[in-house]
């Protein structure tokens, strides 16, 4: 059995396939312990209670929800986030067809979006229009709208199930 | 926001955390899958000296289909989702979960959490209900079941006391020619439901009414069962329904908040119920999909 006091404790998590650690208190969302501790920027803090998915992370395997976790209920976990979708900087399939569809103007929701999609399409290799809509019924985007969104991810689809593996599940 | 300072404990087995349970009382919120608390606890609606997180407390969600089901309280809703075992076992939640929360919260959210949570107008307590199941409850002091239908007192509140742990849901298996239906009105898909209907059917070979149980959530204060006695016996088609959904609408004292007026929700009941009764009269009698 694990039993923290309020105060700081060391948490390693397995981040893009990298082991990094940081302190956190017991009440340190993860959300919070990826942008400050680890410096992460990349995943986006918006309602802080679910309904926005501005948040959402791969933890082992599946895309949750990272303002409404504790960075130690996660230690050992093995998380991804939008980081590590282009990790030298190249674009994968996914954030090219956001880009050619045009689906983010501000780019608030879009890191939250695309790891949303990533474990989808992971899931799904050849998801209906409806389905792709059901899975973004988790996310809100208040600027670009939701059909570019929808068109982006059934275009990466196809690209994936044509193309070499170029795009595979991250870590 | 961002929670108050507590302490956190992760017990390794279900002894460790009724020790913690009776330990700390009502000083401790019991976490699973985060996904009701930990909204919760960002808005300091909850304020506990300790977080019991009971996500890896081995085997608390395992899944057991015999005579009956019974679900350890950790089981996720996407991983319940996936085995279609169970969801072959009780088509009722089968038919609820797609409406629980979204996809992301699912990958997460728990059914036990969601019971104990015990929002008038979730979907999973509604199935339960609905089909008279049951809650398990444990504490140093032992264990005990408690019928879904008495369990649920109040808006967030129900019979479990401050040192006990919900460690499973258990379900009546479907029967071979009961129909089920579930709908729902939300604002959008996955958002809480402003009503809920579910509904378990047996019709007689005559095609008259032989059981009902129609549940509703989001109505009043906690999940429902109707009492629809009086109309057992007649033959069951859209006629039945609608007559069952406008009594039933009549009878009901709904709640009104900033999401819909009483009056709207009565409305709902009518037509929403009308249409899963109708729905489930047609599956019954055939064998559960």
């Amino acid at each position: 059995m694990i039993r923290l006091k309020p105060g700081r404790h060391a948490v390693t998590l397995s981040v893009n396939g990298k082991s990094l650690t940081g302190s956190a208190e017991p009440r340190t969302l993860l959300t919070d312990f990826l942008r400050h501790e680890l410096k992460l920027y990349g995943t986006h803090v918006g309602c802080e209670h679910g309904v926005c998915g501005a948040c959402t992370v791969i933890v082992d395997g599946r895309a949750v929800r990272s303002c409404m976790q504790l960075a130690v209920e996660c230690d050992g976990a093995k998380i991804s986030t939008v980081e590590g979708l282009a990790p030298d900087g190249v674009l994968n399939v996914l954030q090219q067809a956001f880009h050619r569809h045009h689906a983010l103007q501000c780019g608030f929701c879009t890191a939250g979006i695309l790891m949303s999609a990533t474990q989808f399409l992971a899931g799904h290799p050849d998801p209906t229009q409806d389905e792709v809509k059901d899975m973004l019924s988790g996310h809100i985007c208040r600027c670009t709208g939701y059909y570019p969104i929808v068109a982006a991810i059934l275009d990466a689809a196809g690209e994936l199930r044509t193309a070499k593996p170029i795009h595979k599940e991250t870590p | 926001m961002k929670p108050v300072a507590f302490e956190y404990c992760r017990p390794d087995t279900l002894d460790e955390a009724l020790l913690l349970l009776e330990e700390f009382g009502a000083d401790a919120s019991v976490m699973a899958g985060g996904m009701s608390l930990g909204a919760m606890l960002n808005m300091r609606l909850v304020r506990p000296a300790a977080v019991i997180d009971i996500k890896r407390v081995k085997d608390l969600d395992a899944v057991r289909i015999n005579g009956e089901v019974r679900t350890g309280a950790t089981l996720r809703q996407a991983v319940a989702l996936e085995d279609a075992a169970l969801m072959r076992a009780i088509p009722l939640l089968a038919l609820a979960l797609p409406n629980v929360g979204h996809f992301q919260t699912r990958n997460r959210g728990t059914l036990g959490g969601s019971v104990s949570h015990a929002d008038p107008s979730s979907e999973i307590p509604l199935a339960l209900v609905t089909l008279g199941g049951s809650v398990e409850l444990q504490s140093k002091r032992g264990t005990r079941r408690v019928a879904a239908r008495d369990f649920f007192l109040d808006i967030l509140t129900t019979m479990r006391q401050p040192d006990e742990l919900l460690t499973a849901l258990v379900w009546p298996k479907a029967g071979p020619s009961s129909g089920y239906a579930f709908a729902e009105i939300a604002q959008r898909h996955g958002d809480f439901a402003i009503v809920a209907c579910a509904a378990q059917v047996e019709l007689k070979p005559d095609g008259s009414l032989a059981s009902l149980d129609f549940g509703l959530g989001g109505v009043e204060s906690r999940p429902m069962v109707v009492d629809t006695r009086e109309f057992l016996g007649n033959r069951a088609d859209a006629d039945l329904a609608a007559r069952i959904a406008a009594s039933t609408a009549a009878a009901v004292t709904p709640m009104s908040d900033f999401k819909a007026t009483a009056d709207y929700r009565r409305a709902l009941v009518a037509a929403l119920g009308a249409r899963v009764l109708a729905d489930a009269f047609s599956k019954a009698g055939k064998a559960p999909q």
